[in-house]
C-alpha cells in the first residue's frame, strides 16, 4: 500500500514543479506576437492560395501588420475581406473590385488550324518551347492545361482544346495569368459580361488564315456601341479590346460581330 | 603529321541509322538567289543584332543589316541586294520569333547607288597583328556554323589566364542524313588549312587536333593531303562511329582525354578550343579573301525529297525555296526537320528561313515518323546506359514530371547536352530529352530573376 502511495506522491510532485516551470516560462519567457495577426488570418479565406504574392494566408496577415504589403491584395476575399481587415488595422479599405480570370481566345480544335500533331510532354510552356506550339495561330490558347494546373480552386478545365474558366470558383487569384506562355489570360471584372474572345493583333487576312473565330480589327463593335466617343473599346493593332473602366452593355453588338469572336459572359459555367 | 586512332572512348552514345548515302556523293551546288530573303537579327547565340535599316531602303550584297548587340553577339549582313520590304518578327527554326527583315532581291537598283558587292579589304594573315585578325572574323559575322552558333570572335580570344593548348577541329558530322561538313572538308580542304593557320596564329602556338568519323575515308584523305606539310604538333584524330561525337564536349575526351568540367565550365578551361571544319574555312574567307559570311552549305535530304544535295545557299533563303531548288517533295513529308534528326527542331511550315547555323534540313516520308505514345517508366536502365553524360535520365525524367525541378538539379541536369540518346533508347517512349529541356529552362529563369533581383537590390543600395 505504502509503495502506491509513494509512487503517486512521487509522480504528482514532478508534475506540480513541471506545471511551476512551465507557468514560469510562459511568463517570462514568451515570444509576443501582434494579435492582430491571429485576428487577420481569421478574416482571411484560409484558401492559402498564395495569390497575393506570399505563403498562405497566415504570411500575408504578417506582412500586412509588418505594414509591407497593401491592403486588398488579397482578390479571393475581396472587398467584405478588405473592410474587415481594415477594420483590425485601423485604415482606409480602398474599394477592390471582384476580378476573374478570363482566357482571350475561342479557336476551339474545329475552328483553328494546328499546324503540326505535338506528341511531347503535355503542359503548355514545354509546347511553347517547341518551334512555338502547334496551333497556327501564335496567340491562342494551347490547351495544353498549364493553367488549369496551376489553379488552387480547380476553376480551370480543358474543353475541346480551349482552357476555361468556372466564374463561380475563381478567386482572382492570378496564378493562371503568369502560367500561361502565350500571356492571354487577363483578370477582368466579374461584372463585366462582354468579353473580346481573341488576342491576335495581327492584320485581319492573317487572322483569317490561322483561325474561323479570330478579332479582324474591323471596328464593327465600336461604331455598334456609340463610336468611338463612347470609349467601351481600344484597340492594339487589329484587335480589339474591351475598356473594362467603362465596359459595353449592349449585347446587341456580340451578335453583330463578323469574326464571332466576341461573347456573352464566356465563363463555364456549368462547373464540376 | 600523323593519322592516328582515337585512344578514348566515351560511355554510353547511341547508334542511329545513319542514312548519310541519300547525299553522300553529291557536290556541293550554288543556289541562285530566290525573289525573296528573310534575314534574321537572331542567328547566333547571345544578343540578336540591332537592325540599322527600315523598310524602304536599298541594301547591297554584303551591307550591315544589323549590328553587333553586346560582347556576345555578333553582326549581320545583307546577303544579296535588294529592297528592304519589311523588318517584323518572324519565327525562327527553334520557334521563339526574332526580328527579321525581308529582302525583295527582285528590285532594281535605284539610282545613283553603287550596286557592286561590299566586301573587305583582303588580309595577309602572315603580316596582320592578332587584334586585326580577330577583328576581322568579327566584322565578316563570322559564328560557330556547327549548331549553337557562338561568336567565333569571343571563342578566339580566351580570358587572361587562359591558354589554348589544343585546336581542335570538328569534322565529326555525328548527325543522321547530313554530309554538309563531310562535303566541305573534301571540296574545300585548303581553305580549311589556311583557317587553321590563321587561327594558330590568333590563339597562339598550339597543337591542332582534327577529329573526323571513320565513316568519312575520303574525307580524311582530303585532310592528309591539304595538312601534309604543315609544321608542328599537328594529328587526325579518326573517331570510332557513335553519336554523340561531333559534341563538344565529347570531342575533347576523344581527341586529347580532357573532360570538361560541369557548366559554366568551357572547354577553355582546360586549355582546348573546339572549331566546326566550315567555321574554319569562313575565316579562312574572310582573311584572305575579305569575305563576308553570307551563305552556308546546307544538306537537303530526307526520303521526300526528290533530289537530295549538299546546298550553298544564301543566308536567309526560305525553306520552301529550298525545297523547290531540290526539286520539290516527291511525296507529302509527314515531317519537316531542321538540323539532324537527333538535335534538330520539327518546323510547323516552309516560311522559315536558313541562319548561320542550318546545317541540314530533312524531309520526312510518313514511313520514316513513327507516331508513339508514351507510357510509363520500366526502369529497364537503357536511357542511363546510353547518356554520354554519365547522368541517371530516368531519375530526372520521373523528377521533372512529378514537377520537382530541385530534385532534377541535384541530379545535374544542367549538364546534359540535350543530344536525345535517352529518348532514343527508350522502350517506353518517353521524352526524356524534352523533359530535361524543361528542367533546364525553368532553372536558367529561376537563375536570371534570382540575378535580375539581386540587381535591383544592389541599385536600391
Amino acid at each position: 500500500m505504502s509503495a502506491i502511495l509513494l509512487a503517486v506522491l512521487c509522480v504528482a510532485g514532478i508534475g506540480l514543479v513541471a506545471a511551476v516551470a512551465l507557468a514560469a516560462a510562459d511568463k517570462y519567457l514568451s515570444v509576443k506576437e501582434d494579435p492582430r495577426i491571429g485576428m487577420i488570418t481569421a478574416a482571411l479565406p484560409g484558401a492559402n492560395c498564395g495569390g497575393c504574392g506570399f505563403a498562405g494566408c497566415d504570411g500575408y496577415a504578417r506582412a500586412l501588420v509588418a505594414g509591407t504589403a497593401p491592403n486588398g491584395a488579397c482578390a479571393a476575399g475581396g472587398d467584405a475581406c478588405a473592410a474587415e481587415i481594415a477594420k483590425i488595422l485601423g485604415v482606409e479599405a480602398a474599394a477592390t473590385e471582384k476580378r476573374v480570370a478570363l482566357v482571350k481566345c475561342c479557336g476551339t480544335r474545329s475552328e483553328a488550324i494546328r499546324v503540326g500533331d505535338y506528341n511531347g510532354i503535355c503542359d503548355c510552356n514545354v509546347a511553347a518551347a517547341t518551334a512555338g506550339g502547334d496551333k497556327g495561330c501564335a496567340y491562342g490558347c494551347l490547351g495544353y492545361g498549364a493553367c488549369a494546373n496551376v489553379c488552387p480552386k480547380h476553376a480551370i478545365s480543358v474543353v475541346d482544346g480551349l482552357a476555361k474558366v468556372d466564374k463561380r470558383l475563381c478567386i482572382g487569384c492570378g496564378k493562371c495569368v503568369k502560367a500561361c506562355p502565350k500571356h492571354i489570360i487577363e483578370l477582368v471584372p466579374a461584372a463585366a459580361t462582354i468579353h473580346v474572345l481573341c488576342a491576335n493583333p495581327d492584320k485581319g487576312p492573317a487572322v483569317r488564315k490561322v483561325c474561323g473565330v479570330g478579332c479582324m480589327g474591323c471596328h464593327l463593335c465600336e461604331r455598334n456601341s456609340g463610336g468611338k466617343e463612347a470609349n467601351h473599346f481600344a484597340f492594339q493593332g487589329f484587335l480589339a479590346k474591351i475598356n473594362y473602366e467603362n465596359p459595353p452593355t449592349d449585347e446587341q453588338i456580340v451578335a453583330k460581330c463578323p469574326a464571332k469572336c466576341m461573347s456573352v459572359d464566356p465563363h463555364f459555367e456549368t462547373g464540376h | 603529321m600523323k593519322t592516328v586512332k582515337s585512344a578514348f572512348k566515351f560511355k554510353g552514345g547511341v547508334h542511329p541509322d545513319y542514312n548519310k548515302e541519300l547525299a553522300r556523293a553529291k557536290a556541293i551546288e550554288q543556289m541562285p538567289v530566290p525573289a525573296e530573303l528573310v534575314v534574321s537579327m537572331s542567328q547566333h547565340l547571345g544578343a540578336p543584332a540591332k537592325c540599322v535599316v527600315k523598310p524602304g531602303d536599298y541594301v547591297v550584297k554584303g551591307q550591315l543589316l544589323g549590328e553587333k548587340n553586346g560582347f556576345i553577339s555578333v553582326p549581320v549582313h545583307a546577303p544579296a541586294s535588294g529592297l528592304v520590304k519589311a523588318v517584323e518578327p518572324r519565327q525562327g527554326p527553334a520557334g521563339g520569333k526574332a526580328p527579321a527583315v525581308v529582302l525583295d532581291t527582285t528590285a532594281p537598283a535605284p539610282e545613283g547607288v553603287d550596286a557592286s558587292p561590299r566586301t573587305l579589304p583582303p588580309l595577309d594573315w602572315k603580316t596582320a597583328t592578332r587584334e586585326e585578325l580577330l577583328a576581322r572574323v568579327n566584322d565578316a559575322g563570322i559564328c560557330g556554323m556547327g549548331g549553337a552558333g557562338f561568336p567565333t570572335c569571343v571563342k578566339l580570344n580566351p580570358p587572361p589566364g587562359k591558354r589554348c593548348e589544343y585546336l581542335i577541329l570538328n569534322g565529326a558530322e555525328c548527325e543522321p542524313y547530313l554530309c554538309a561538313d563531310h562535303h566541305l572538308m573534301l571540296e574545300r580542304a585548303d581553305r580549311v588549312r589556311v583557317g587553321v593557320e590563321i587561327m594558330r596564329k590568333v590563339l597562339g602556338e598550339c597543337a591542332v587536333r582534327i577529329a573526323i568519323e571513320a565513316n568519312k575515308p575520303d574525307a580524311i584523305a582530303a585532310m592528309e593531303k591539304a595538312f601534309a606539310d604543315v609544321a608542328g604538333n599537328v594529328e587526325i584524330v579518326v573517331l570510332p562511329v557513335l553519336y554523340p561525337q561531333g559534341s563538344e564536349k565529347h570531342q575533347i575526351f576523344a581527341t586529347v582525354g580532357r573532360v570538361v568540367p560541369e557548366p559554366p565550365a568551357l572547354p577553355i578551361d582546360v586549355g582546348c578550343v573546339v572549331e566546326n571544319v566550315g567555321t574554319v574555312a569562313a575565316i579562312a574567307n574572310a582573311v584572305e579573301r575579305g569575305e563576308i559570311l553570307l551563305s552556308r552549305v546546307t544538306t537537303v535530304s530526307g526520303d521526300a525529297v526528290a533530289e537530295p544535295k549538299n546546298v550553298e545557299a544564301p543566308l536567309g533563303t526560305k525553306y520552301a525555296d529550298l525545297l523547290a531548288f531540290c526539286g520539290g517533295a516527291k511525296e507529302h513529308p509527314a515531317k519537316v526537320i531542321s538540323g539532324g534528326t537527333m538535335m534538330g527542331f520539327a518546323v510547323p511550315h516552309l516560311e522559315i528561313a536558313t541562319t548561320k547555323t542550318t546545317s541540314g534540313l530533312l524531309f520526312l516520308s510518313p514511313r520514316r515518323v513513327f507516331q508513339y505514345s508514351s507510357q510509363a517508366c520500366v526502369n529497364c536502365g537503357r536511357c542511363v546506359r546510353a547518356c554520354p553524360m554519365n547522368l541517371n535520365a530516368a531519375e530526372i525524367a520521373k523528377a521533372v514530371e512529378a514537377d520537382d525541378v530541385q530534385d532534377a538539379e541535384r541530379l545535374h541536369v544542367m549538364t546534359c547536352i540535350e543530344c536525345g540518346a535517352c529518348s532514343f533508347s527508350c522502350p517506353a517512349y518517353r521524352p526524356i530529352t524534352q523533359f530535361c529541356r524543361r528542367a533546364k529552362n525553368s532553372i536558367r529563369a529561376r537563375i536570371a530573376a534570382e540575378k535580375a533581383a539581386a540587381a535591383k537590390a544592389a541599385a536600391a543600395k
